[in-house]
């Protein structure tokens, strides 16, 4: 998976320095980098992409833990739980559209207190959504990094040995909150340091919410260089190079950054546990996490709400709570045109994701079969493709195929699809499949059972649960992906994500409901079936009704 | 051709520290009874005679069976049965195609249906044919489990700690019935345990390890 990286940060690395023999352009020179200083948004378009995208990663991580520390194992805990697999299938554009419609000064929030608590009739003139600070987009990013940040814990509080630690410290006198920051955290950000790093790479060069709900004039840097790389004059292509370049450098820095900040949040801990303090205030500190928590699962929801509302509203006049009417004719205009995408998306995602999930069992039953074990490092080189910015290496992949002339389509896209859905398939399955019994192998071979034979009978059937969530994971990795689909299909692969994000900009709020409701429901029906075909499967079959 | 298990110089290490070395000979209807705290890697030494050792371990020595040399067999050809202290059925399949799982191939599929049948009603489980394994309890599962194993026909059986998990008046009941069905196919059996009774019950020569 390292080999397209590789190759599309070389292939960024070339034209940054003035290299592009496709546009007549030999180098080596400086002149991209002096023309991308020369771009008068470039400070606005840098302090934006980091300010995003460590707001995001320090406050989405905030309310996972304090959630996590002030409420595990309890019953809205639970709830919040269960909400996270459709809240995480939502794919980031949907969720972005969503809060827009909810929070934009004409969006469904104003609508609501309109004109009784507000007294407005008109929709108030403020720049809420796109707003220069780039506040809306750190809240789309928020809201879908919560789920993701949450399973993430869920998964490594299970390897911690998490409840008995709280019961001691609780014996001890402290409090929830405290007794759990104090004991718990320190393993379990060991385990999940990967993820946030991924959150906050991912947070400073999206460009799909960024699209949606950033600031237009400067935009962020990484919706800049996309916007340079479709530019029709290949020169331009330079400056989007160099400006991927310092892109790559922006979230690198930020690493070494957060890195430093571990090493003093460590310190100052360290400090902080040795002080014996009992935690005052963790009613408090819960209490407000929680409706953090509560907030972020909540605003993804009624996005949909609100979606669904416009998919299916005639006349909707401002300050009306609710549209005039409802009518399917918004479905019948667009309906049509969300088909051909969704087979498009569909054709892209089962490839990808079947790709994807036979390389994961195959990787993994070799690993079983041979004994091979996956170091810490290994892992690392797994979250590689995802910790390096899309806008670092897509647009170099992009050049570096035209100067190839390789063909811009279907089968490049699905490529480069799968280098995102690789990595979390392979994480979503690699627990459960390790997890499994190896005396079931044990016994299925003294039976008689060839190694070939356990896999197929024994260890398939019975992870059946686990692989097809894996499978959901990947295709709605994929139905997600907006970047990869855009450069490396060169803007004739359309799928739900790219019609939806190029939409954005006309503000047709029936065209963009529906669009997005039918990219969500690409994403969550893969999900809903991952739960049901075992549940319906194995319906005779108590042992694996849990598993 | 000398028919049993034979354990010849078998050493088996972790990390350059040796942990236990053996030989022995367990002739036809014979038992041969580990004993040993804990730790001392008897679960180990029955998972090099079925092939499945952990690479995290180094072994010497050979392993033959009825005559043949089986260290190098793949696991699958060794004809050796195991019982664990957990039942370990299937839980996908139901307690007929646990059985017939362990069946040797051959025969027509009404023979193997009648096969699976009699296993059962040897074992007092008339038509649980069709049952969720799940839904048996501890002896209904042990019992399912050995015929299981019964039914692959095996040339020796590997007993780990088999009893530990069943209650005291279950325990002599499924462990009078083990030791029954290896003395009537005069398989050699090799039981690793900690449990002094068990030992005791089986009968044979004991070799205590470690402590």
């Amino acid at each position: 998976m390292l080999g397209p990286v590789a190759a599309g940060l070389w292939g960024t690395v070339l034209p940054a320095f003035g290299h592009l023999p496709a546009a007549g352009l030999t180098g080596p020179s400086l002149d991209p980098f002096r023309d991308l200083i020369a771009w008068a948004g470039l400070p606005r378009a840098v302090f934006l992409s980091l300010s995003t995208g460590l707001l995001a990663t320090v406050i989405s991580l905030a309310i996972v833990i304090l959630v996590t520390a002030g409420w595990s194992g309890t019953r809205p805990f639970r709830a919040l739980e269960r909400l996270l697999s459709p809240l995480l299938s939502v794919p980031h554009a949907a969720a972005a559209f969503g809060l827009a419609f909810l929070i934009a000064p004409s969006g469904w929030l104003s609508r609501l207190a309109s004109p009784g608590l507000t007294g407005w009739d008109r929709p108030p003139d403020l720049l809420i959504v796109q707003d220069t600070w780039g506040l809306a987009m750190t809240a789309g990013l928020i809201v879908k990094e919560v789920p993701f940040l949450l399973l993430i814990t869920l998964a490594a509080l299970g390897q911690a040995d998490a409840q008995r630690s709280v019961t001691i410290s609780q014996a001890l006198g402290y409090g929830r909150v405290t007794g759990w920051l104090k004991t718990v955290f320190p393993r379990v950000y060991a385990q999940i340091r990967p993820p946030v790093y991924v959150v906050l790479a991912y947070s400073m060069s999206v460009v799909d919410v960024a699209v949606i709900l950033g600031p237009n004039t400067p935009p962020p840097l990484s919706v800049q260089i996309v916007k340079w790389m479709s530019d029709p004059d290949l020169a331009m292509r330079l400056e989007a190079a160099a400006g991927a370049l310092l892109q790559l450098a922006l979230v690198i820095g930020a690493l070494v950054v957060w890195r430093i900040g571990e090493a003093v949040v460590a310190r100052l801990g360290r400090r902080w546990i040795a002080s014996g303090a009992r935690g005052r205030f963790d009613t408090i500190v819960a209490g407000a996490a929680l409706v953090g928590g509560s907030a972020s699962a909540l605003i993804v929801l009624l996005g949909l709400v609100v979606l669904a509302l416009w998919s299916f509203a005639g006349f909707w006049g401002f300050p009306e709570a609710f549209p005039d009417a409802f009518t399917a004719r918004n479905w019948v205009r667009f309906g049509p045109g969300t088909l051909s995408a969704f087979g498009e998306t569909a054709l892209i995602a089962l490839t990808v994701g079947l790709v994807a999930i036979v390389l994961t069992i195959g990787c993994l039953e070799a690993e079983y079969r041979y004994g091979l074990s996956f170091s810490q490092r290994a892992v690392w080189l797994l979250y590689l493709p995802l910790l390096i910015p899309q806008t670092a290496f897509l647009p170099g992949l992009q050049t570096l195929m035209l100067n190839l002339g390789a063909d811009i389509g279907r089968l490049p896209v699905m490529m480069a699809h799968l280098v995102f859905v690789l990595p979390y398939v392979f994480l979503s399955l690699a627990d459960p499949f390790r997890a499994w019994d190896r005396r079931m192998g044990t016994v299925a071979a003294a039976l008689g059972a060839s190694a070939d034979g356990v896999l197929w009978r024994v260890r398939l059937p019975m992870l059946l649960r686990p692989i097809l969530t894996a499978l959901a994971v990947g295709l709605a990795v994929s139905v997600g992906q907006y970047l990869p689909t855009l450069l490396i299909g060169g803007g004739r692969i359309a799928t739900l994500t790219t019609e939806a994000v190029a939409l954005a900009s006309g503000g047709d709020r029936r065209a963009i409901a529906v669009y997005g409701l039918m990219q969500t429901g690409a994403a969550l029906v893969p999900f809903a079936l991952a739960l049901l075909i075992p549940a319906l499967v194995w319906r005779n079959r108590r042992g694996l009704q849990h598993g | 051709m000398d028919k049993g298990l034979s354990l010849r110089n078998v050493t088996i290490s972790k990390s350059a520290a040796p942990l236990l070395s053996l030989t022995h000979d367990i002739g036809s209807g014979e038992v041969l009874t580990v004993m040993g705290p804990s730790g001392v890697g008897k679960s180990t030494l029955l998972a090099y005679i079925t092939g499945t050792l952990s690479c995290d371990f180094a072994a010497t020595g050979e392993v033959w069976l009825d005559g043949h040399n089986i260290t190098h067999a793949a696991p699958h050809q060794r004809r050796v049965g195991i019982l664990f202290q957990d039942d370990l059925l299937f839980p996908h399949l139901s307690v007929g195609a646990n059985l017939a799982f362990g069946l040797r191939p051959g025969g027509g599929a009404a023979e193997r249906k009648a096969k699976v049948e009699e296993a059962l009603d040897e074992v007092g489980l008339s038509g649980f044919a069709d049952r969720d394994p799940a839904t048996l309890s501890g002896g209904q599962k042990a019992r399912v489990a050995l015929m299981r194993m019964l039914l692959s026909e095996p040339c020796a059986l590997l007993l780990d700690e088999p009893f530990s998990r069943l209650d005291a008046a279950l325990r002599a009941q499924v462990r009078d019935m083990v030791f029954d069905r290896a003395r009537a196919r005069a398989l050699p059996v090799l039981m690793v345990t900690h449990d002094a009774e068990d030992a005791q019950a089986a009968g044979g020569v004991i070799v205590t390890l470690g402590g």
